[in-house]
């Protein structure tokens, strides 16, 4: 079976949802949608205040390069350009959308026909996946079009798609690869052609032999694609582990796996992508998982962007009432939220809940010097030294220790037997050499 | 038995002398030489090595000071004025007088003001709480309350008070060396005048959100209206991004401007009490307000 070698935890599993069919969540009443969605510098608002939209109209364009498009999620009025609270609880622009009706842009294609035939030019591909706003929907937000755009004497060689969903508890993926599986075989052909390479893997957890078996079906008329089960082991979701786990290679420090020739896509960036090439359809929805043992019908939910997070918990049931906190993500690397109206980006692949006791952190004591954090690091690198680096601010020390190669995996912080926050300080030294680097240039 | 002493004594003392003498020749030749006003001056300095000069530690200090012909940009803040008075004679130079700093804390979100909305549980650090979320107050530019202005101070001068969760200056200890204000992530700690007999008054609040949202989360928050700027009779305040400064270079600590604040984000310290009719402030009482 295969796997990536180097570290690695496997946390309990709790993939609650994943039996539950994918639903439509009904259309809010208002939506705020953030115009920053990827990384990179905040795009430009081109709608104004009152004015009519339609569902899948630009409303803010990106103008840097690492900067996305954003459109419209649903079609009515808008109502105000201001800030909104994030995740983080910081303000971020907004623009806000009262619904009326659901109308949308002529042009799209909203039959659910399946569409395999591809016409359009490997230019035409990049060009409407960066028109049309798409980006790595695995969480990094990364916009999807730069991945396509090979930097010269670099030549691509695998495609690989991401559908290990190593997450606990998040099913979004496993549920998506189950019903829209062809489409998104169509998606992954897309890419292909985008990238001018003839293989391309799915590389799948074998925690989810129901999708592994569909899509090895589905493979037989799709020429070139091939289904790898993997070994259940966290982050195995990370990119740097998937090329290692699939094809062996290793994507040197500090470089993109188009180094070792693979680019990673994830399961829901093919499935848009289809979207966008066959049917037109921008980014404007996405399915997220809303779940918790404490919930009463944990589900996955196809929901429009812009939908604040409150109305997905009460579509499964409620917020209990002992809930501790409400998490944007997995319960590995999300974040918890500071507020319910927050609304659902592009990025969010997941809500989590989880009650009083669940929430609860190990108190912290002193460090054995057990060295297990070293022992499960997938980057091979020690978590110990590291956040006492950035503890007690060594960041030069630790820049040269590689910590801008840790992927905030958490498997750290998971397996320490006293409880250290080993990934809030791995975080916070990754965040001051990050700045040092930045500004060293200047 | 005899020979063996001798011979041994005389081959050391040769071995003694003939070291002496490479020894000289070498430290002849790699002689250091050092202005010796060095010396003089690092003993004149507090020895406190906290980097308030801007430079490494006293000793580099001395070694600027030793250098320069003019006084006027070097300034030894845990010293004051006295130290700088007496490196000058030392050194032959005028010393210009500068007025004592203070750090101050530009921030009243207590835990009244600012009520707990979440819950924060992660490593006590304002640098690591400052780069996850807005804060426990949903204040995105108010005091995190987690310290690192403490751990950061060399003179035990300022400390959490546990009711309000906000830090405290003290008036006695804080030499304004500017540590607090380099580790504070959200720039909250200014230097400012520590003003004659320690009154201040200064807009306490840094929140540059307009005034719905900074008052929604925080009751003492500056909300920009600008009242104070058509009050100040010295042209000492100034509105920016939503937010009133007074340029304490200006300010005449007239008073004028506390009054009129309508979220009291305008904090004084040290006045006495304010007597019925306003405007008189000079009627002393001794009875300070802290």
């Amino acid at each position: 079976m295969k796997t990536f070698k180097l570290g690695g935890v496997h946390p309990e599993e709790n993939k609650l949802s994943a039996g539950a069919v994918v639903e439509t969540l009904p259309l809010p009443e208002k939506v705020c949608i953030p115009v920053s969605q990827s990384l990179g510098a905040p795009s430009k608002v081109v709608v104004e205040k009152g004015e009519l939209v339609k569902t899948g109209q630009l409303i803010a364009k990106g103008e840097s390069f690492i900067s996305s498009n954003v459109h419209a999620s649903v079609s009515g009025k808008v109502v105000k350009i201001d800030e909104v609270i994030d995740a983080s609880g910081y303000r971020r622009q907004a623009v806000f959308i009262d619904v009326i009706g659901d109308e949308w842009v002529e042009n799209i294609d909203r039959t659910p026909a399946l569409v395999s035939e591809i016409t359009a030019t490997k230019d035409d591909i990049v060009k409407k996946i960066n028109e049309m706003g798409i980006v790595g929907l695995g969480g990094a937000t990364f916009p999807s079009h730069i991945k396509l755009m090979v930097p010269e004497g670099k030549k691509a060689q695998y495609l690989l798609i991401n559908g290990v969903e190593c997450e606990p508890y998040l099913t979004s993926d496993h549920r998506l690869m189950l019903e829209r599986g062809n489409e998104m075989l169509v998606g992954i052909k897309i890419l292909m052609k985008g990238l001018d390479v003839t293989k391309a893997y799915i590389g799948i957890e074998r925690n989810k032999p129901d999708a592994i078996d569909h899509l090895r079906n589905l493979c037989k008329d799709f020429q070139g694609i091939e289904v790898v089960e993997l070994k259940v082991k966290y982050p195995q979701g990370g990119e740097k582990q998937l090329i290692k786990a699939v094809t062996g290679r290793e994507v040197p420090s500090g470089k993109l796996p188009i180094e070792v020739g693979c680019v990673v896509n994830n399961v829901g960036t093919a499935l848009a992508v289809y979207e966008v090439v066959q049917k037109n359809k921008p980014l404007i929805d996405r399915i997220v998982t809303v779940t918790g043992k404490s919930l009463q019908k944990p589900s996955n939910l196809l929901v429009r962007i812009g939908t604040p997070i409150s109305s997905l918990i009460d579509f499964a049931g409620g917020l209990p009432e002992n809930t501790g906190k409400v998490i944007n993500g997995g319960p590995m690397m999300g974040k918890a939220l500071t507020s319910l109206e927050v609304p659902v980006v592009k990025g969010t692949s997941g809500i989590l809940i989880m009650s009083e006791q669940e929430s609860v952190r190990v108190p912290v004591s002193n460090c054995i010097r057990c060295a297990r954090c070293i022992s499960v690091c997938p980057m091979g690198l020690e978590p110990v030294l590291l956040a006492q680096l950035a503890e007690n601010q060594g960041f030069e020390q630790a820049e040269k220790e590689h910590i801008m190669d840790c992927i905030e995996c958490g498997s750290c912080h998971f397996t320490c037997p006293a409880g250290r926050p080993l990934l809030d300080y791995l975080r916070l030294g990754k965040n001051k050499v990050g700045f040092i680097i930045r500004t060293r240039g200047k | 038995m005899n020979e063996t002493l001798v011979f041994a004594v005389i081959s050391l003392s040769a071995i003694g002398v003939i070291s002496a003498i490479i020894l000289y020749f070498v430290a002849q030749k790699f002689k250091v030489i050092e202005d010796p006003r060095i010396d003089i001056v690092a003993e004149l300095l507090p020895g406190a090595n906290c980097g308030g000069c801007g430079l490494a530690g006293c000793r580099a200090f001395a070694e600027e000071l030793v250098k320069t012909a003019d006084l006027s940009a070097l300034n030894c803040p845990v010293g004051g004025s006295d130290t700088m008075k007496q490196v000058a004679a030392a050194l032959g130079l005028e010393a210009e007088e500068k007025d004592p700093m203070i750090a101050v804390v530009r921030c009243n979100g207590s835990r009244t003001n600012a009520p707990q909305k979440v819950k924060y549980d992660s490593a006590a650090s304002c640098a690591f709480a400052h780069s996850l979320s807005a804060g426990e107050s949903g204040c995105p530019n108010g005091c995190l309350g987690l310290g690192d202005c403490v751990v950061s101070c060399k003179f035990d001068a300022i400390y959490i008070d546990q009711e309000t969760g906000l830090p405290v200056v003290s008036n006695e200890k804080c030499v304004a060396c500017g540590a607090c204000v380099s580790a504070c992530p959200r720039h909250i700690i200014e230097l400012r005048l520590k003003g004659k007999k320690d009154r201040r008054i200064f807009v306490s609040c840094v929140n540059v959100e307009k005034g719905g949202p900074a008052r929604k989360n925080c009751s003492v928050a500056c909300i920009g209206c600008g009242k104070c700027v058509k009050e100040c009779p010295y042209e000492a305040i100034t509105l920016k991004n939503n937010l009133a400064y007074i340029d304490y270079s200006k300010c005449r600590l007239c008073r004028k401007c506390e009054p009129v604040c309508p979220t009291g984000a305008i904090q004084e310290l040290n006045f006495p009490v304010r007597k019925e009719k306003p405007g008189q402030p000079e009627v002393v009482s001794d009875a300070a307000k802290e």
